[in-house]
C-alpha cells in the first residue's frame, strides 16, 4: 500500500534522513522507533507531504507521491496526526471534525448559500459522521465545548478523530501517547487496534512508548541517525544486537 | 513602597516635564518677519507642572492603585448569570434583529436629512467591516490595504458612468465582482506571506492604489477626482428636480408628490440598508458553510488545515476574494451617494479605521463589528465640538478597550450544533 524506497532528506548540510526504506500493506499496523533526533518524524514530514525529499521514491498505491503537495496526499487517503497536538482550539470539538470533511461537503458557494436539499443531506451526513466517531472517543458530551479547553488525552483522541472523519486509507500517528498517563495509553492501544480491525486502516506509527510499540505493532522498523538500522517483527527487532546497542540499552 | 518605584516615578515626572515644557510652554511668535520664541503663560506653565506631579503619584502608587482597580465591580453585571438555553436565545436574537431591521427601514421618514446621510456613511462602513472582518477576523490575515477594493467599487461606477454612462444598478455588480477580481490578484503573491510580513504587502498594495488614482490624470483626473457620478434610480425614475437622462422619469412628477431633496437620500439610506443586510446575511451563512470553517481553520492552525487537505490557495484566495466584494458593493454606494470621489477618500487612515471596527467590535462577531461600525462612525459626529481632540479620543479608546476587554465588544460566539446520538 506505502512503499517507501531509499528515502533521503537533506538539510543544508544536514543529512537527516538517509537510505530509509519501509512500506506499510494493507490490514497491518507498522511503527517506526529510533532515538530522539533519529528523523523519524522526518521521514513522516516527507511522506505527509510537508517536505519535499532530496531523493528516493514514495509510491501510495502503486502512484509516486514523492513532492506532491501536502493537501493533495491528505485527499489520496494518508493523513496524519502531530507530535504536538494541532487542533483548531478556537473552533468547538464538532466543528474540528466538520472542517476534517470538508472534501465530502465540498459543493459550490451557491448551493450552500440556498441551501439546496443536496447540500443539506450532505451536512447532515458529515454531522452524523461527526457524532459518530465523537462516541467513538467518548467526546460526545463535549462537542460543543471549544477544542483548546479539553483536556490533553482528550485533544489526542479528538485528533485522531479529526484524521478517522476523513475516512483515510493509511493513518499515521506521530507518538500518540506522548503526555498520555498509563490508563490512558492502554485505551489508546485499544482503539488503535480497533482502526485496523473494525475499520480496515493501516497505521503507521511513530512511538516512544515500548510496551505499546511492542504490543500493537506488526513489524517494526529501527531508524537510528537517520539511517536504517533494523525491521522485522517485533520479537526480531527485540533480539536485534544493533537495536538493542543503539535504544534498548546495553543491559 | 519599594525605593525602585520611587526612582521610577521621578524619571517618569522628568520624562513628562521634558517632553511637555518645550511643547506646551514655549510659543513661536512672528515678530514682523521673523520669528521668535516666548515663554507661554502662567496657567499653561502651572499646568504642565500638575501634570508631572500627577504622573509621578501616579507612579509611584502605580500598583496600590491597580490592585483597588481590579476590586472594582465587573463591567457586565450579568456575567455570572446562567446563559439562556440555546434556542429560546436564537429565536430572541432572530426576532430582535427582524425587529431592529424593520425599524431601520421607517425611521428616515421621520428625522431630519442630516441624520439619514450620516446612517448611511455608517452602513457604508458596516458593509466595509463586515467584509474585512472575513478577511481579518475569520481567516486571519492581517489587511491593511482593504480600502484599495473600496476604491475599486467606488471609481468603477465613477469611471464606466463617466465614460459610457453606466447606471448605479448595472455598476454595482460590476463594481464588486471588479474589487474581488482585485482581491484575487492580490492575493496570488502573498499567499506564502502571513502577520506582519502580509500586513505590510497589503498595505504596499492599498498606497500603489491609491498612488495610481492620483497619478492617471488623463482617466481617473488626479487629485480633481471625478464628479457627476449619477445617482441610483428606482425603476427609471430619477430623484433629481429635472430629468437628467433621457427616457428616465422623475420620481416627484410620477407619484403627483412635491419635489423634495429628502427623496433621494433617503433612497440612498434604503439601497445601503439593503446591501448591508445583505452582506450579512451572506456573511453569516459563509460562516456556517464548509468556506466559512476553512477559513477559521486555517487561522486556527495552518499546517494542521493543509494535513486534513484544506488547500492553502484556495481558502486564502476565497477569503481576499470574498472580502474584497463586500468593499467594492460598499464603494460603489459610496461613490454614489457623495456624487463625487478623489483619491482623497481612500487614504491610510480610511484602512486602519476599518480594522479598529473589526477589532473594536471583536474579531468575527458580525454583531459586534456592526455595533462598533456605527460607534466609530457616529461617535466622532457626535463630539464634533472636540473635533481637534478626535484622535485622541479616538486612540483612548483603543487602548482602553485593548486593557479592559481584548477580545472586543462583543466576542464571537461559537454556534452550538446539536448532534444525534448515533447507534
Amino acid at each position: 500500500m506505502l512503499d517507501v524506497k531509499n528515502l533521503s532528506m537533506r538539510f543544508g548540510g544536514l543529512l537527516a534522513v538517509d537510505q530509509v526504506s519501509l512500506d506499510v500493506q494493507e490490514h497491518e499496523i507498522v511503527s517506526i522507533i529510533g532515538p530522539n533526533g533519529a528523523g523519524k518524524t522526518t521521514v513522516f514530514n516527507c511522506i505527509s507531504g510537508f517536505y519535499k525529499p532530496s531523493g528516493g521514491k514514495i509510491l501510495f498505491e502503486g502512484k509516486e507521491v514523492q513532492g506532491k503537495p501536502d493537501y493533495k496526499i491528505s485527499r489520496l487517503g494518508m493523513v496524519r496526526t502531530f507530535q504536538h497536538v494541532r487542533l483548531f482550539n478556537k473552533m468547538t470539538v464538532v466543528e474540528n471534525l466538520l472542517v476534517a470533511q470538508h472534501r465530502h461537503l465540498n459543493t459550490n458557494l451557491l448551493s450552500g448559500l440556498i441551501k439546496t436539499p443536496n447540500y443539506r443531506s450532505r451536512e447532515q451526513k458529515s454531522l452524523d459522521r461527526a457524532a459518530y466517531w465523537l462516541e467513538r472517543v467518548g467526546l460526545l458530551d463535549l462537542a460543543n465545548r471549544d477544542a483548546g479547553n479539553l483536556a490533553y488525552g482528550q485533544q489526542r483522541r479528538l485528533e485522531i478523530a479529526r484524521c478517522m472523519v476523513t475516512e483515510p486509507k493509511l493513518l499515521m500517528l506521530d507518538e500518540p501517547a506522548a503526555g498520555l498517563n498509563p490508563a490512558e495509553t492502554k485505551d489508546l492501544n485499544q482503539l488503535i487496534v480497533s482502526l485496523k480491525e473494525d475499520y480496515n486502516v493501516s497505521v503507521l506509527l511513530i512511538e516512544h512508548d515500548m510496551s505499546l510499540v511492542m504490543d500493537i505493532s506488526d513489524r517494526i522498523t529501527v531508524i537510528n541517525q537517520g539511517r536504517p538500522l533494523a525491521a522485522g517483527t517485533p520479537d526480531e527487532v527485540r533480539q536485534n544486537d544493533d537495536v538493542i546497542k543503539a535504544y534498548l540499552g546495553e543491559a | 513602597m519599594a525605593a525602585h518605584n520611587f526612582k521610577h516615578a521621578l524619571f517618569c515626572a522628568v520624562v513628562t516635564m521634558v517632553i511637555a515644557f518645550p511643547i506646551l510652554g514655549l510659543n513661536l511668535v512672528a515678530r514682523g518677519t521673523r520669528v521668535g520664541l516666548e515663554g507661554a503663560d502662567a496657567s499653561t506653565i502651572i499646568s504642565v507642572f500638575v501634570a508631572a506631579a500627577i504622573v509621578f503619584f501616579f507612579q509611584l502608587y502605580r500598583d496600590t492603585i491597580m490592585g483597588n482597580l481590579g476590586k472594582l465591580p465587573a463591567l457586565n453585571p450579568l456575567a455570572g448569570r446562567e446563559p439562556m438555553p440555546q434556542a429560546k436565545r436564537v429565536k430572541l436574537e432572530s426576532w430582535a434583529l427582524t425587529g431592529i431591521i424593520v425599524l431601520a427601514l421607517f425611521w428616515p421618514f421621520f428625522v431630519s436629512r442630516g441624520s439619514v446621510d450620516l446612517a448611511t456613511l455608517v452602513l457604508i462602513y458596516v458593509m466595509l467591516a463586515l467584509g474585512l472582518n472575513v478577511v481579518v477576523g475569520l481567516a486571519g490575515l492581517l489587511d491593511l490595504g482593504y480600502v484599495a477594493f473600496y476604491a475599486v467599487g467606488a471609481y468603477t461606477f465613477a469611471l464606466l458612468s463617466q465614460y459610457m454612462g453606466i447606471s448605479f444598478w448595472m455598476a454595482l455588480p460590476i463594481g464588486a465582482l471588479l474589487a474581488a477580481l482585485f482581491g484575487l490578484v492580490l492575493g496570488f503573491p502573498v499567499l506564502r506571506l502571513r502577520g506582519d510580513y502580509l500586513a505590510i504587502v497589503t498595505l504596499g498594495f492599498g498606497e500603489i492604489i491609491r498612488i495610481l488614482l492620483n497619478n492617471w490624470t488623463s482617466i481617473t483626473g488626479g487629485p480633481n477626482g471625478i464628479g457627476g457620478i449619477p445617482e441610483p434610480t428606482l425603476f427609471g425614475m430619477e430623484f433629481g428636480r429635472r430629468v437628467k437622462e433621457e427616457g428616465n422619469t422623475s420620481f416627484h412628477e410620477t407619484f403627483g408628490i412635491a419635489y423634495s431633496g429628502e427623496h433621494k437620500v433617503i433612497f440612498l439610506y434604503l439601497i445601503a440598508l439593503v446591501l448591508a443586510v445583505i452582506t450579512a446575511l451572506v456573511i453569516r451563512r459563509l460562516m456556517r458553510m464548509p468556506v466559512g470553517r476553512a477559513w477559521e481553520a486555517l487561522r486556527e492552525d495552518e499546517i494542521a488545515a493543509r494535513s486534513l487537505g484544506l488547500s492553502r490557495t484556495a481558502v486564502k484566495l476565497s477569503a481576499f476574494t470574498i472580502g474584497a466584494f463586500f468593499a467594492g458593493f460598499a464603494g460603489t454606494v459610496f461613490a454614489s451617494k457623495q456624487g463625487f470621489i478623489s483619491p482623497e477618500s481612500f487614504v491610510f487612515l480610511e484602512s486602519a479605521i476599518i480594522l479598529a471596527i473589526v477589532v473594536l467590535g471583536g474579531m468575527g462577531s458580525q454583531i459586534g463589528v456592526i455595533l462598533a461600525a456605527i460607534a466609530v462612525t457616529i461617535l466622532p459626529e457626535l463630539a464634533r465640538e472636540f473635533a481637534d481632540y478626535r484622535m485622541l479620543v479616538f486612540g483612548a479608546a483603543m487602548v482602553l478597550m485593548m486593557v479592559w476587554r481584548p477580545q472586543g465588544l462583543m466576542p464571537m460566539r461559537r454556534i452550538h450544533i446539536e448532534l444525534k446520538r448515533q447507534e
